[in-house]
């Protein structure tokens, strides 16, 4: 089939592309390519045009204009679409993020295409690509199809294997003259939250998730500890959220985040069907909790039946030691 | 027949249901542990409509049916029976009998705002001496000019402490025995109405259940309900509805037991399997169930009936006395099927054991519902 | 004011959900129906401003089978004026982008200055319709929003999109599309006069015929829908918490190679 795999950058907002563009930009790789990135920033960087030729891409579509930022639909969608009717690529793929998911959506509906939002698999059949997605609260698996192309999708973090990053090569950079339409809606202010000084929910290899078990926002403090040590993510349960515990944006599960770590720690969490949606593609589970019978041991890999009290001071302890060594 | 519940029944069975999941089971075990009433959650349930059931929107109800009113309320019994006597009691004992007997002055200034959920009603019958012997009433009302006084006691009155109406029956010419009984509308606060006690009870410990004292108190003829001497008539049969409520009390007290035996017994393991699997307990469960869904038809029954406009005396004893009897029995049997989990509070099933018991006493004793439906029966 | 909100209706959570015979869809027989959560708050939402602005309409709609009536039904319970219902045999199964351009075709009809959908409805998670149908209509849209003010003469609203650490605040003008996250409202119970007063407000029907919608062709088909291939059995680590934590980090490292 004719046309490329175009991939669509999501940056860090300083120039440079998010790790999960080495899994985007991999898989476009391993479907056959040809691979190309899509790059829609107010200030692009060398080291990040540098990084995405190192990671597959054998050129780089650089849309840089004040205007791209921050994201907004109506701006970024007319020139893709122009360059697309003009490129004919074969695929567009993108990260799920918060501005793709929105920005295929609508890039979609322009080019009058079909989008298969998070996907956890892509494959080619002849000439097509069928997309695999967790459907129902992750119970059931859709493959689905495209009538024509392109085909875009969105792809799940952490899911896809990462191109490994390839120092020398470079892409071609090119910057199509296109019309960047004034924006309609105007950014007040963004609301940064604290940072906890550990990794984005949706974007950590490790997330270690809190529940009911925890009984109280106080004692969160020993997860944040554990995962300072070993780079994860701490995350909540509904219960624990509902409970006002911790703030929504913690959240696991249906009405919360989706992840996909390659490992997830939880403590003291039942594992509701609410919040197995959000997390049981994960790649490796672990469950802590007093409850023998609590439902997330039949999904977990490695179980402990105990206090996570206990538990988590000595999983710090034990990481520590080995962190020394 | 027709055994389909209408789009309204169903939603507003969903809608109770999810309330009680979401906002009262969570606190259930905590307000029967401190014996607290609990405010906010009875609050909520007055906006959302279930304190004035049957009552129409002129005056301040839901505008709903007998039907809605059982659906919703053993939905509210499935999560907490103190909750759910809360309710009987402001939609069966007090709001009924108001709309049915009062006049539009009455039932605007004593009707609405406890329909609508601003306040709560009791209703003050039983006394000291006059339990299941009803007509012996000792409260005392003596006309003095424009004015009634009250002189007695009333033992037993749930909602007693926080309603701000009682429904209260007293004997206003004794020569004439329970035709001589009339009933009155006190409001709280009155000079001379007074809660000299609650008490520490065995289950439903979340609701109140008083002793009203009433000394020199007057109230205007303006309160009185209905004629003088009516007041055993409405009495009787304001109970006869309130039976149907107890009956869905039972039922969803029943259910609520069932279904925490069924997960225990999904989780449970013993020999190897969980418990559910061993025929013994699978006996148990199925006459549970079966018990309960016959006593939830006999409910629906008298509650179809009463919406239709028929007599649905025998019946509403019937249901009353089939339900609290099998609430016992499935309640005894839940905290069975859980072993030694079941004696102790951790696994909430023995509360239900707890409130279960009360069905079969009040509102009429077993016993009681036993005489009125053999009196049906025999035309006597 | 007058706003559209469009909701889906959707398996509950807690029901189980199996592949129907066709391998395309799921076995529909047990299912209990509800609103798809996210739209709830995206109902909560548009109530409240109608509430808060004292007048004004809120019309639900949604594109669905005869049973999806009943999910209207309880929008119309919470407090919404009326209801249209798309119901067609040639959109059974529509996907996102079909729904988008049925969805806008009744807005053309309507004429709301703006249009309320939760963020993704819980059965296919596609999350794709409120930005679809804001590309198809050419309105300003925002996603995933949790909080939201209408300016006093309908001119604007001001919303918070929830993004990667932290929420990003946009003034859009009017008419526009939003999408409800969670944290956004608390919805509603359906009070019982709302429940026995909701039989009382018209639920329109429409056909694909009445919306002027020509050939609906697809872009995207669902091939198989199978159910999720089972994990493998995992491991209870046994032993003193101690060793039990010695041989799961060991595990974890050498086994499973998760860290």
């Amino acid at each position: 089939m004719a046309g490329a795999f175009w991939c669509v950058v999501e940056d860090d907002r300083k120039g440079m592309p998010k790790k999960v563009m080495a899994e985007v930009l991999g898989e476009a790789a391993r479907l056959g390519g040809p691979v190309e990135a899509l790059w829609l920033t107010d200030k692009a960087s060398e080291d990040g045009l540098k990084q995405l030729g190192g990671w597959g891409a054998t050129k780089v579509w650089l849309l840089e204009n004040a205007g791209l930022a921050p994201y907004r639909g109506e701006v970024w969608v007319p020139p893709v679409a122009e360059l697309a009717a003009k490129e004919s690529p074969k695929a567009i793929l993108a990260p799920v993020t918060s501005r793709q998911r929105e920005f295929m959506a609508r890039l979609a509906a322009k080019l009058g295409v079909g989008l298969a939002a998070d996907s956890v698999a892509l494959a080619r059949d002849g000439d097509k690509l069928v997309a695999t997605r967790p459907v129902y609260a992750g119970k059931l698996l859709s493959k689905v199809t495209w009538a024509k192309a392109p085909y875009l999708a969105t792809l799940r973090p952490n899911v896809f294997k990462p191109a490994d990053a390839q120092a020398g090569k470079s892409a071609a950079v090119e910057r199509p003259s296109l019309t960047i339409p004034p924006p309609q809606m105007k950014l007040v202010e963004r609301r940064e939250e604290v940072s906890t000084g550990l990794p984005e929910l949706t974007e950590a290899e490790i997330v270690l998730s809190g529940g009911r078990g925890m009984k109280g926002p106080e004692n969160y403090v020993i997860l944040e500890e554990l995962g300072g040590i070993i780079g994860a993510a701490v995350g909540a349960s509904r219960a624990a959220v509902d409970a006002g515990w911790r703030p929504h944006r913690f959240q696991i599960g249906q009405t919360g985040r989706t992840i996909s770590p390659k490992l997830y720690m939880g403590f003291g969490v039942s594992g509701a069907i609410q919040h197995l949606a959000g997390m049981r593609t994960s790649k490796v589970i672990v469950a802590v909790n007093k409850d023998a019978e609590a439902p997330i041991f039949k999904i977990a890999d490695y179980g402990i039946v105990g206090d996570l009290f206990e538990v988590v001071p000595e999983l710090t302890k034990e990481f520590k030691r080995l962190l020394e060594k | 027949m027709n055994l389909h519940l209408t789009d309204e029944q169903q939603m507003i069975q969903a809608m109770a249901r999810e309330f009680a999941g979401q906002h009262i089971k969570p606190i259930a075990a905590e307000i029967d542990r401190d014996a607290r009433f609990p405010h906010e959650t009875v609050k909520r349930m007055g906006e959302l409509g279930l304190l004035g059931i049957a009552v129409p929107e002129q005056w301040g109800g839901s505008g709903a049916d007998t039907v809605c009113y059982v659906l919703a309320l053993e939905e509210i019994a499935r999560a907490c029976a103190s909750h759910a006597v809360v309710m009987s009691v402001n939609n069966s004992l007090y709001c009924e009998p108001v709309l049915k007997y009062g006049t539009d002055a009455q039932r605007r200034r004593f009707l609405t705002p406890v329909a609508s959920g601003h306040a709560l009603g009791c209703f003050a019958l039983t006394e000291p001496e006059a339990g299941s012997d009803a007509r012996n009433q000792h409260t005392l009302a003596r006309r003095d000019g424009d004015d009634w006084v009250l002189t007695g006691r009333k033992l037993f009155i749930s909602t007693g402490r926080e309603a701000s109406f009682a429904l209260v029956f007293a004997q206003t010419d004794q020569a004439k025995a329970h035709r001589g009984i009339t009933a009155f509308v006190v409001e709280k606060g009155t000079r001379g109405f007074s809660v000299s006690r609650t008490e520490d009870k065995l289950g439903i410990r979340a609701s109140d259940t008083a002793e009203l004292v009433f000394e020199e108190c007057r109230v205007p003829d303006a309160h009185r309900l209905g004629p003088e001497g009516m007041g055993f008539k409405i009495a009787l049969s304001t109970l006869d509805g309130g039976r149907v409520g107890i009956a869905a009390q039972a039922v969803g007290i029943a259910a609520g037991a069932y279904e925490r035996a069924v997960a225990y017994a999904r989780e449970r393991k013993a020999f190897g399997v969980p418990i559910g699997e061993h025929q013994m307990v699978q006996w148990m469960l199925a006459d549970m169930t079966t018990a309960i869904d016959g006593a939830r038809l006999l409910t629906l029954r008298a509650a179809t009936l009463k919406d239709a406009g028929r007599p649905f005396t025998r019946e509403a004893a019937m249901a009353k006395l089939f339900a609290a009897e099998m609430a016992m029995k499935v309640t005894t049997d839940a905290v069975q099927v859980h072993g030694g989990y079941g004696f102790i509070k951790d696994y909430e099933v023995e509360r239900y054991f707890r409130d279960a018991k009360i069905t079969a006493i009040y509102e009429g004793t077993s016993q009681i519902q036993k005489l009125v439906i053999a009196r049906e029966v025999l035309g006597a | 004011m007058k706003i559209l909100v469009a909701i889906k209706q959707v398996p509950d959570t807690a029901t189980a959900v199996k592949v129907g015979s066709d391998s395309k869809q799921i076995d529909t027989t047990g299912i209990t129906w509800i609103v798809s959560p996210y739209d709830e708050f995206a109902v909560e939402e548009a109530l409240r401003i109608k509430e808060k602005r004292g007048q004004g309409e809120v019309v639900a709609v949604t594109v669905g089978p005869d049973r999806a009536k009943e999910a209207l039904r309880s929008t119309l319970a919470m407090g919404c004026d009326r209801a249209i219902h798309v119901n067609d045999a040639a959109l059974t199964g529509a996907d996102t982008l079909t729904t988008a351009r049925a969805l806008a075709a009744v807005v053309k009809q309507e004429a709301p200055q703006l249009v309320l959908t939760g963020r993704q409805a819980i059965d296919d998670d596609m999350g794709a319709v409120g930005a679809q149908l804001a590309e198809v209509l050419g309105w300003p849209c925002a996603s995933w929003i949790m909080e939201e003010t209408v300016d006093a003469d309908a001119k604007t609203v001001r919303v918070g999109r929830q993004v990667e650490g932290g929420l990003e605040i946009f003034e859009l003008p009017l008419p526009a599309v939003l999408s409800a996250q969670k944290g956004l409202n608390e919805p509603r119970y359906p009070t019982l006069k709302g429940i026995m007063g909701a039989k009382k407000k018209e639920i329109k029907d429409l056909k694909a015929a009445d919306l002027g919608l020509g050939a609906l062709t697809p872009e995207l088909s669902i091939t198989t829908l199978e159910a999720l291939p089972a994990r493998p059995p995992g491991r209870i680590i046994q032993g003193e918490t101690k060793d039990a934590v010695k041989e799961l980090v060991r595990a974890l490292r050498e086994d499973a190679k998760a860290i």
